[in-house]
């Protein structure tokens, strides 16, 4: 069967948002497919806004461009929504995960919603306000485009050199994520 | 073994399995993490190398034609102005004929300061006697970056590796790393026949009036010329060995029957391959062919590849100031020495890090040639976003 999917990430400097479009590519490369991410080429500083791009194929992807016309957006700081054209391009029927109690756009009912308070579950089990895993856990279990375990391979990967603590800090937010689509009512607007 | 990798990993991977005895360089961006990995190697006892975070960028080359002249394998890295900071090592590098191979990262010159990706900078050196070799890929990348030091060191000449910067340094994607052992049996270890020996005193780099200099260039012009064999049957080799080839000096896609030829250099091809997929699935006679050798510059075989075709379009991310497109005109009058008068639409862009996306290429295709009075070359235009009414 042929897969493709274009995903594009939304954050801040320092929300690790780079980190969360390279933890999705690896999950996926870790399922079997082909897979690319990058940042949108900025000079970085803490706090100003952020977009990354992941894209995963069953077949080997030759273009380098960005993500214009993504499947869905991982909004990692719902104040941005104000500022930016974070819904640019998305697909009809495209899908956005925002970090946030509810959703604060009731004209974009073309796209479905799921809003979940991130930071504060990423504070609980890092001890900072990191939403990137959570919100990944909730990507992967509400489009099944890449397994839960897959992620959780690659935080285990790409974290290696943070230690032990940082790791399973990481992965219980990953699965309390995956656990907020899995137990919970979608939050549709 | 395959892995997801950053592409300056990987290319940082790929210098360790060449074991360089001499990394100098500094950093600039988008060269940085290329950098960075290697000195992290260095640190861990990974690559048993001098890593010599250099005062400038004029140093690092310095420092590295050093290394080369006393029978060292040397590797440096820059991008933009730090590469024309290293203008006149570099010169004197080649006509040292020292190989040495280093990478270019490509990235825009300023000013205005622009740290995105083009082609200006490695342009710019096109005329100092390295051998320029532009990936298309990461995987490219890190094959090229293992037969560079092959060419290199067989033709002794410089190999400036060319990967789009951000396109590629920064991209992780998959990327099969070769081992250790197999790398060894492709690149022997280097042995430097002019090398510098106190014990057996002799002068690198002497000096030459007008009875004798014109002769060294046509010396060294021959020898540029005679490495398009070697990079060919190096890429040949490494096919058979690795089981990966990236077209030796050039690389067609779908150009049999092809009425169109879209022609370019670096990460941008990928895009123009899906683009042709899409336009031949319309019925539309268009390939398209990669330059992966731009000096030495294949003319015959680009005349050869392109002897069927009715239009070129040649797609690029430099400009010569004052004249155009460089790749078109080098083309124009490849084309010209051969008889032919095929139309060669030169057409500029993705300049400073604009994307040059499926969207451009494609209607740079549909536009008409503009045969405006003394118009060699057009710009693309800009991007415009799918569906940019429709929501959002």
């Amino acid at each position: 069967m042929s897969v493709f999917h274009e995903i594009r990430f939304h954050g801040r400097g320092g929300q690790g948002t780079v980190s969360a479009a390279a933890l999705m590519a690896l999950a996926a490369f870790e399922d079997g497919f082909e897979s690319q991410a990058f940042p949108k080429f900025g000079s970085e500083r803490r706090g100003a806004p952020v977009e990354a791009y992941v894209r995963i194929s069953s077949t080997m992807i030759r273009a380098h461009n960005q993500v214009y016309a993504p499947d869905a957006v991982v909004i990692q700081d719902a104040g941005l929504l104000r500022s930016e054209a974070l819904l640019r391009g998305l697909k009809r029927g495209g899908l956005i995960i925002l970090n946030g109690e509810q959703n604060p756009d009731s004209e974009s009912r073309d796209f479905r919603w799921i809003c979940l308070p991130a930071s504060q579950i990423g504070e609980r089990h890092l001890g900072r306000s990191l939403p990137n895993t959570v919100l990944l856990g909730a990507l992967a279990a509400s489009t099944e485009w890449v397994s839960p375990g897959a992620l959780e391979q690659a935080v285990t990967k790409l974290l290696a050199s943070k230690g032990e603590t940082l790791i399973k800090a990481n992965i219980a937010a990953l699965r309390e994520g995956v656990g907020f689509i899995t137990q919970a009512e979608e939050v549709v607007a | 073994m395959k892995q997801l990798l950053e592409g300056s990993q990987a290319v940082a991977e790929a210098v360790r399995l060449c074991r360089p005895q001499v990394v100098a360089a500094y950093p600039i961006t988008p060269q940085t993490h290329i950098i960075e990995h290697l000195a992290q190697q260095v640190a861990n006892g990974e690559l048993a190398a001098e890593f010599i975070n250099a005062e400038s960028e004029f140093g690092a080359a310095s420092i590295v034609l050093g290394a080369v002249a006393g029978g060292a394998r040397a590797f440096t890295a820059t991008a933009s102005q730090g590469l024309l900071l290293m203008t006149e090592v570099l010169y004197n590098i080649a006509g040292l004929r020292l190989p040495v191979v280093m990478v270019c990262a490509n990235r825009a010159v300023g000013a205005p300061i622009n740290i995105f990706s083009d082609h200006q900078d490695s342009m710019a050196l096109r005329d100092a006697g390295w051998i320029q070799l532009y990936v298309e890929s990461n995987q490219e990348a890190v094959d090229t970056l293992i037969q560079a030091y092959r060419i290199a060191e067989a033709c002794e000449l410089p190999v400036m590796v060319c990967m789009d910067g951000f396109f590629l340094t920064h991209t992780f994607e998959s990327v099969d790393l070769p081992t250790q052992a197999a790398v060894d049996d492709f690149l022997p270890p280097f042995h430097f026949v002019r090398t510098l020996d106190p014990a057996d005193p002799m002068t690198l780099g002497g000096g030459s009036e007008a009875d004798n200099y014109q002769e060294y260039r046509s010396a060294q012009q021959a020898a540029v010329e005679d490495a398009q064999p070697v990079i060919e049957a190096f890429d040949a080799e490494f096919d058979d060995r690795f089981g990966r080839a990236h077209g030796g000096l050039l690389q067609a896609y779908r150009l049999d029957g092809a009425e169109t030829a879209l022609l370019g250099m670096g990460s941008l091809m990928g895009a123009v391959r899906d683009v042709v997929d899409k336009l031949r699935d319309r019925g539309q006679a268009v390939g398209a062919l990669r330059l992966r050798c731009f000096r030495p510059f294949p003319a015959q075989a680009l005349v050869r590849y392109l002897s069927g075709v009715q239009r070129i379009i040649v797609l690029e991310k430099a400009i010569s100031i004052g004249a155009g497109g460089i790749l078109a005109s080098e083309l124009r009058a490849a084309l010209h020495q051969a008889g032919m008068m095929t139309p060669v639409e030169s057409v500029i862009g993705g300049l400073g890090g604009r994307d040059l996306t499926p969207q451009v290429i494609e209607s740079v295709f549909h536009e008409t040639s503009r045969d405006e009075m003394g118009a060699t070359f057009r710009f693309a235009p800009d991007h415009v976003m799918p569906d940019e009414t429709d929501h959002g």
